[in-house]
Formats: structure tokens, C-alpha cells, sequence
């Protein structure tokens, strides 16, 4: 649709503060995710029993459990996020706040990075500070467990960011669940190697500076990326729906 | 509550097609400083299509949108604008006074808690200010949102159905506050099934913008098909 448009207005009219909106942002999120614990606690508490079970399961023997230990503790990251990620824009959409964002005037981008910062905080953060029980669970070798911490605090972050790029474009479907995992599973692969690579490394006393070059440098595209990504697809299915 | 008397916002040409129907044709209207306008229309018609557009939240048209003769969705459009829709964007999971903070710092207004209290008083929740929205029934969900209005400073108001779920008292001293507002130079655009009883009041009637063919089948048909 081509529209003559008329001249834009300068930008330089924003009368509102930028940390006060930013603080509003992150307050409001924190009481949607504390007032609906559950939603956010069931994926974490169902991954924590998988791991629980695998030594029951599968074997008690120590030297079985420490190989698998780095991509299981991984891939229950990986599964813990995708699966508390489908709430994470539908709500808003469909209770009318995510219009109420736009006719606000305010900048989408920095809306959505709070979104995401607190839904790590929630997710990947807890499970990071878990990780050393888990690997003490699974016989992780003792020489991992910073490499395990550190990998799971950038990695589960470029997690959620990606995974919030998904959630946003399927944000005006009824339901998006099973279409979530094939838009968001690929771009997850990445982050899974080099996360679970790292820790390997660290188990047999090799060297982790490169794997944790690549997630760092994830990190950093995914935080400017990501956010603008999903601001726009919001933008778009909104005006468009 | 001032406002500068030259506000303008300009609808000129505005068709909007949606799922193969056209709802409104060159549809081209004024809106001034003081007016109150009600949208009528069946149900279906796109009253609430043309006000999503109006308040820049649908692509789905063709025209211009122009305020003060510049650009639609500008920083000083939104600034000026308070929109409440069907989903009025109050949350379930918080209290009426939460999701009335929330909306005030969003918007960037200067709203004490002590205002927003009393604007809870004058939809009538008091005593509901901590009581999550999600226990609340829908009339009391919709005058959550509608206690925006009691300490909104914007000048274009855009109402899709405030009234409602909302009884005879209450629509009453909504007219009021409505009244109020379009005296101190501000704007209404409003949809409603209930006659509303305002001074001055313009109707936009989308039936004056339908499309003629709209009821005849051939009007379906793609081109090379058409009957002679």
C-alpha cells in the first residue's frame, strides 16, 4: 500500500525520562512472573525430575554418568526455556496491553529486552545457580563445574533472547506452540554446541577460552539483535491482525 | 485541562478492505478541537477497525491520516492520544491501582498515587484498590480501565464500547467527565449501541461510506468472470 505520507515529525519532541520507564517496565514484569509462579516453576521442576531420574533410570555408574553429564545438563536448559516460552508476549497480546504499548509512543525495543530480562531471571538465571547440584547429581568432574556455571549464564541469556524473537513472531496466532519449537529449535543448535563444548573441554582439562569467545560474541549480537527483532515482528502482526 | 484550539485530525480517502469485503470507501472526515463524534454501524460494519486505524494501530487501510497536517503516529500523536479498546490491556494478574500506575508511567504522566486513588473512587472501586483484577467482575475490569480517563491529560480520546458492562450511574458520570473534556477543548471519538446523551454531538455513519455493489454477489466475482 502506497500512501503519499505526509512530512514526520522530529524526534526530538520525547518529553518522557528513559529510567523510570525502564524501572516501571522491569517492576511490572516482576509481579506478572511472581503473581503466575507456577507457569514459570513447572518447566524448571519438571527438567530438575528428568535429571533426577537418569541415574535411577539409566545407571548409577559414575564414569557413564560424568561423559553425558555436560549435554544433558544442556539440553534440560535448552527444553526448559523453549517450554516456558510461549506465554511470554500472548498474554499481553490478548488482554489489549500490547496495544496499549504501542499507542503509548514508547520505544518497543527496550519493552521487550525487559521482557526478556526477566524471563531469564526467572528461567535460565535460577537454573544456572542450580547447575552445580545438578552436576554433582550426574558426576560432573569437579574440574567443569565453573566452565558449567559460566557457559549456562551467557548461554540460557542468548536463550531467551532468541526464543523471545520466536514468541513475537507467532504473537497473533491462537495457538503457536508446536511452530515455536520448529522456528526456534535451529537457532538454539549453536548456542547448545559450544555451550555443552565448553564443559566437555573443562571435564578433560582442555582449554574453553574459544567456546566461550562464540557465546560471548552471542551474547552481544543477541542482546542488540534480538530485541529489535521481535520489536518489529510485534509491531508488524499487531497492525496487521 | 487546556487545550490549544487548532488541534486537527484529518481522515481524507480512507478505504479499508478485510477479508475479501470492503468495509468503508473514501471515507474523509475532520476532527476538531471540541468534538464529540459517535461511529455508528452494524455489528461488523468496522467501527472498531476504523478506530485501531485512527489511533495508528492497523496497517490494513488505504488514505491518509494527518494531525496538525503532520504525520500520523508521531511522538506528539501518541503523546495526545488515550486509546481504550474491547481488551482494554488491564492485566488479571494485577490490581486495579497496579495496573493503573503502570499505565500512567507508561504514558510518561505525572500521576501521584494519592490521584489515582481517587480516580479508583470515581469509577467506584474504592475498597478494591489491592484486590487482584482476576476476582473482579467484568463491569469493575472495565472501570479499572476506565479510570484512565479520571487523570488522563491527552487530548484525543479514541472509546471503543466504554460503556460497556457499565451501569445507568456510571454511564451518567462518564457523560459527564466526556462533557468535560470536549468543553476544555479536547476530542472524542466514541462507539456505542446506547444513545449517549452529549452536547454537540456529530454521528459518522459507516453505512454513508459502504461500498454500492457490496450486496449483490457479482461484486465477489474476480474480473474475467463477471456476467454480462
Amino acid at each position: 500500500m502506497n500512501k503519499p505520507q505526509p512530512p514526520a515529525y522530529t524526534t526530538s519532541a520525547i518529553s518522557f525520562s528513559f529510567w523510570p520507564f525502564i524501572g516501571l517496565s522491569l517492576k511490572r514484569e516482576w509481579l506478572l512472573v511472581f503473581r503466575n509462579r507456577a507457569d514459570i516453576a513447572n518447566p524448571l521442576i519438571f527438567f530438575f525430575s528428568i535429571l533426577m531420574f537418569v541415574p535411577l533410570g539409566i545407571t548409577p555408574d559414575a564414569k557413564v554418568l560424568s561423559s553425558i553429564a555436560p549435554g544433558l545438563i544442556w539440553i534440560i536448559a535448552l527444553l526448559a526455556t523453549l517450554l516456558s516460552l510461549d506465554r511470554l508476549f500472548v498474554v499481553d497480546f490478548e488482554n489489549g496491553s500490547l496495544d496499549q504499548m504501542m499507542v503509548s509512543g514508547q520505544s518497543m525495543f527496550w519493552i521487550v529486552m525487559c521482557k526478556c530480562l526477566v524471563h531469564w531471571s526467572v528461567t535460565g538465571l535460577p537454573l544456572t545457580l542450580l547447575s552445580p547440584v545438578l552436576g554433582l547429581m550426574l558426576s560432573l568432574p569437579t574440574t567443569a563445574y565453573i566452565a558449567l556455571m559460566a557457559s549456562l549464564l551467557l548461554g540460557t541469556f542468548v536463550l531467551s533472547m532468541i526464543g523471545a524473537v520466536g514468541a513475537s513472531l507467532l504473537v497473533s496466532l491462537k495457538k503457536g506452540g508446536v511452530l515455536l519449537s520448529l522456528i526456534v529449535m535451529p537457532l538454539y543448535v549453536p548456542v547448545l554446541i559450544f555451550g555443552s563444548g565448553a564443559v566437555n573441554n573443562a571435564a578433560v582439562g582442555l582449554s574453553v577460552t574459544g567456546q566461550f569467545a562464540i557465546l560471548g560474541a552471542m551474547v552481544l549480537l543477541a542482546m542488540v539483535l534480538a530485541p529489535l527483532a521481535a520489536a518489529a515482528a510485534i509491531i508488524i502482526s499487531l497492525r496487521n491482525h | 485541562m487546556t487545550h490549544q484550539l487548532t488541534h486537527q485530525l484529518e481522515l481524507s480517502n480512507i478505504t479499508c478492505e478485510r477479508d475479501d469485503s470492503l468495509l468503508f470507501v473514501d471515507l474523509s472526515y475532520l476532527f476538531s478541537a471540541g468534538d464529540t463524534v459517535q461511529i455508528r454501524g452494524e455489528n461488523g460494519a468496522g467501527k472498531t477497525t476504523l478506530l485501531r486505524i485512527i489511533a495508528g494501530l492497523s496497517d490494513l487501510y488505504e488514505g491518509s491520516i494527518t494531525f496538525n497536517k503532520l504525520a500520523h503516529r508521531s511522538i506528539d500523536f501518541f503523546n495526545n492520544l488515550l486509546y481504550l479498546g474491547h481488551d482494554s490491556g488491564v492485566d488479571a494478574s494485577l490490581t486495579p491501582l497496579e495496573n493503573l500506575r503502570w499505565y500512567t508511567g507508561l504514558n510518561a504522566q505525572d500521576v501521584s498515587t494519592l490521584e489515582m486513588l481517587d480516580a479508583l473512587n470515581q469509577v467506584g472501586l474504592m475498597g478494591y484498590e489491592y484486590t487482584p483484577c482476576s476476582e473482579l467482575s467484568a463491569g469493575q475490569k472495565r472501570r479499572t480501565a476506565l479510570a484512565r480517563l479520571f487523570c488522563s491529560k491527552a487530548l484525543i480520546w479514541i472509546l471503543d464500547e466504554p460503556f460497556t458492562a457499565i451501569d445507568v450511574t456510571g454511564v451518567e458520570k462518564l457523560c459527564q467527565l466526556f462533557s468535560q473534556h470536549t468543553a476544555s477543548g479536547g476530542v472524542l471519538l466514541i462507539t456505542s449501541h446506547q444513545p449517549i446523551d452529549l452536547p454537540h454531538l456529530h454521528t459518522l455513519d459507516l453505512q454513508d461510506f459502504k461500498p454500492l455493489a457490496q450486496n449483490s454477489v457479482t461484486a465477489y466475482l474476480p474480473p474475467g468472470v463477471k456476467d454480462e
